[in-house]
């Protein structure tokens, strides 16, 4: 079966007054319809710039994209406009993303009215359906953003990328502006559509208790590139790279008698402009050696978990025989 | 009995805007012990932030107004201090850490001079005295004091809210509100700042308000917890209190609102609905609308603060005599 999505080593450079800013480096993944990947990493890992190249927001610099296997890299403007039907975003500030001259029903109708070809009346009747569908009461019809609260706004964001139909979304960080309790709405909202309409997702997102509920297959990205991938639960249960494990101690947990050991990272992350070739985590690593120095490459350790360490498996095994 | 470190009574607090009074804070009682580390937990708008501020006495001018209440500091009402006298206690006795550590500095002064600046504040000691005493503040952060000079956007988030903490921190304050100290930060650099802050506590035995929304933190960091919704604390104990055995119905919606690591479940259970308009507060219980256990007495008038277990106070009425859930 092909996937819905494929992406084989995307690179997109930013050129800036000091070098070249390598924002994703070599990214590759495919993504199955009805299928939510999750990526994570810390500001600046470059998971932003992947998400809007794999949309055409950004004209990614080398690699190639798949969707439903036609090769979409370099689409000509007419079939770009298509493609957007099928490709959507939700954005992750919804007091910024939402147009503040328009009301919810006009914002929620704009992408009707640009797709063209729908009597008036249909558009209405649609608008209100997708109101629905997002859980936005009618009476917000004819309100504006601003009298909104934040998970109703990123209802409108939501219902949005949804009125042409897509197949895939890319959500981009869509609940970290909101509340727990808002937070958990949206989520519940986001599975419920997936599972009545078979959307897949591309969840970005820095909070990573959000990315394993929601994700089948999770990818840790850092400095642009990808250094571990793997199903959920799997990432969790069985972490391979140096960098996935500190970032997933990091997490504060809501337990008080979960006792973990916290891997403290020196330092911080280093710059993405001109980077060495090696292991682009090294300089932070406790297990760096010569061989870091070297370009790492993705290898499979169990069926779809894959790893960009040299050294993981000398790390397991050490780690095997210090807990027995 | 020794007098209570910290210690807010019947506090109200309410903006008056053009249009309407929002009901900030309604009746907050709150106590510290020293040395204890309390956390504020609550979403926007439930008032976390206005408690911090009023310790501080740095409510927004002229719509900030205190209504009632007093707040006792090692004995002494805070609230009926002169501004010069207040001047005296903040950023000395009693200092603040801001969300946002890229507003939270000055850009055209050095992060050395800025920590200097806060010490010559509340010390008669000459600038080179201040200066050294800043490098010392630096180092204790972990910023290497050669950086003294540099200015703040020349350091990256993380360095940034060192740089603040070690600024709230040069005077050897008795009591640290912290609001939302880590939330603009990575969780890498949030271990961090946390595991920073955590040492210098115990070592300078400072009391702690830490204000934030992430219940982890609150688990890893706090001795004690306040749940504060629309503006009044409705659950309040120690953190084994709170996380064991959690009792008013949004404590319960908030832990279950969150998506854990730890668990499989598939759907998240959310509190349904929203927090009531501050401006338009119902007179009864105010979580009444969204509670799954509302029933008619709740609506009628604001239930009292009942303590289940010693510590361990809820303000809900279905759990008079007893946890009834």
């Amino acid at each position: 079966m092909t996937p819905l999505l494929e992406v084989r080593d995307l690179k997109k450079y930013f050129k800036s007054r000091y070098g070249t800013l390598h924002a994703v480096d070599g990214v590759s993944f495919t993504l199955d319809a009805g299928k939510t990947l999750g990526v994570v990493g810390e500001s600046g890992c470059g998971k932003t710039t992947l998400g809007r190249t794999v949309l055409h927001l950004i004209e990614p610099t080398d690699g190639q994209i798949f969707f439903e296997g036609k090769d979409i890299t370099r689409p000509k403007k007419k079939e770009l406009r298509r493609l957007r039907e099928q490709m959507q975003i939700i954005f992750q500030d919804p007091y910024s993303s939402l147009d503040p001259r328009m009301t919810v029903a006009e914002l929620i109708m704009e992408p009707l009215v640009l797709k063209g070809g729908m009597p008036k009346a249909d558009m209405l009747a649609e608008t209100r359906r997708l109101m629905d569908t997002v859980g936005l009461a009618a009476r917000f019809e004819n309100a504006y953003p601003h009298e909104l609260d934040g998970g109703r706004r990123q209802r409108i964001g939501i219902a949005r990328a949804l009125a042409l139909k897509p197949k895939f979304i890319v959500c981009d960080e869509p609940v970290s502006a909101l509340d727990v309790s808002i937070q958990a709405q949206i989520i519940n909202l986001m599975l419920d559509l997936q599972e009545e309409r078979g959307l897949a997702y591309m969840f970005v997102t820095h909070d990573l208790s959000v990315v394993k509920y929601i994700s089948d297959d999770i990818m840790v990205m850092y400095l642009g590139q990808v250094v571990e991938k793997a199903p959920a639960d799997e990432l969790f249960e069985n972490t391979l790279h140096p960098y996935s494990k500190a970032l997933l101690s990091a997490i504060p947990i809501p337990d008080i008698h979960h006792k973990k050991k916290r891997i403290l990272l020196k330092g911080e992350i280093s710059s993405p402009i001109n980077p060495k070739p090696g292991c682009r985590f090294m300089s932070r690593c406790q297990y760096a050696q010569e061989q870091c120095s070297q370009p790492q490459k993705l290898v499979e350790d169990t069926p779809g978990h894959f790893v960009a360490c040299c050294r993981y498996k000398e790390i397991k095994e050490k780690e095997e025989v210090k807990q027995a | 009995m020794a007098e209570t470190f910290l210690d807010i009574r019947n506090l109200t607090v309410e903006y008056q805007t053009d249009e309407a009074i929002v009901h900030a804070l309604t009746n907050v009682n709150l106590t510290v012990q020293r040395g204890e580390t309390l956390g504020i937990v609550g979403e926007t708008g439930a008032g976390k932030t206005t408690i911090a501020k009023s310790i501080m006495r740095i409510l927004p001018q002229p719509q900030g107004k205190i209504v009632s209440g007093e707040i006792y500091f090692n004995g002494e009402n805070l609230l009926a201090l002169s501004e010069k006298e207040m001047q005296k206690v903040r950023g000395n006795k009693i200092a603040m850490i801001f969300q946002d550590p890229m507003t939270a500095l000055n850009p055209i002064e050095t992060v050395g001079y800025q920590i200097a600046e806060v010490i010559r504040r509340h010390n008669k000691i000459s600038q080179a005295e201040a200066d050294r005493r800043a490098c010392d503040m630096l180092e204790m952060v972990g910023i290497p004091m050669e950086r003294f000079s540099e200015y703040p956007h020349q350091f990256s988030g993380g360095m940034k809210q060192r740089v603040v903490i070690a600024m709230a921190l040069a005077c050897n304050p008795e009591l640290l509100l912290a609001d939302e100290p880590t939330t603009a930060l990575d969780v890498t650099i949030q271990a961090q700042v946390l595991d920073m802050m955590r040492s210098l506590k115990e070592k300078l035995e400072t009391s702690v308000i830490l204000i934030t929304h992430d219940l982890g933190v609150v688990a890893e960091f706090c001795d004690s917890v306040a749940v504060a919704y629309a503006g009044e604390i409705v659950e309040r104990g120690t953190v084994e209190h709170i996380f064991d055995n959690p009792q008013h119905p949004y404590t319960l919606g908030l832990f279950g609102s969150l998506p854990r690591l730890d668990s499989k479940e598939r759907r998240l259970k959310p509190i349904k609905g929203m927090m009531p308009d501050p401006t338009n507060l119902p007179s009864g219980c105010r979580f009444y609308d969204r509670c799954p256990h509302a029933a008619k007495e709740c609506a009628e008038a604001s239930p009292p603060m009942v303590e289940i277990e010693p510590g361990h106070t809820v303000k809900c009425c279905r759990l008079k005599g007893g946890a009834a859930q």
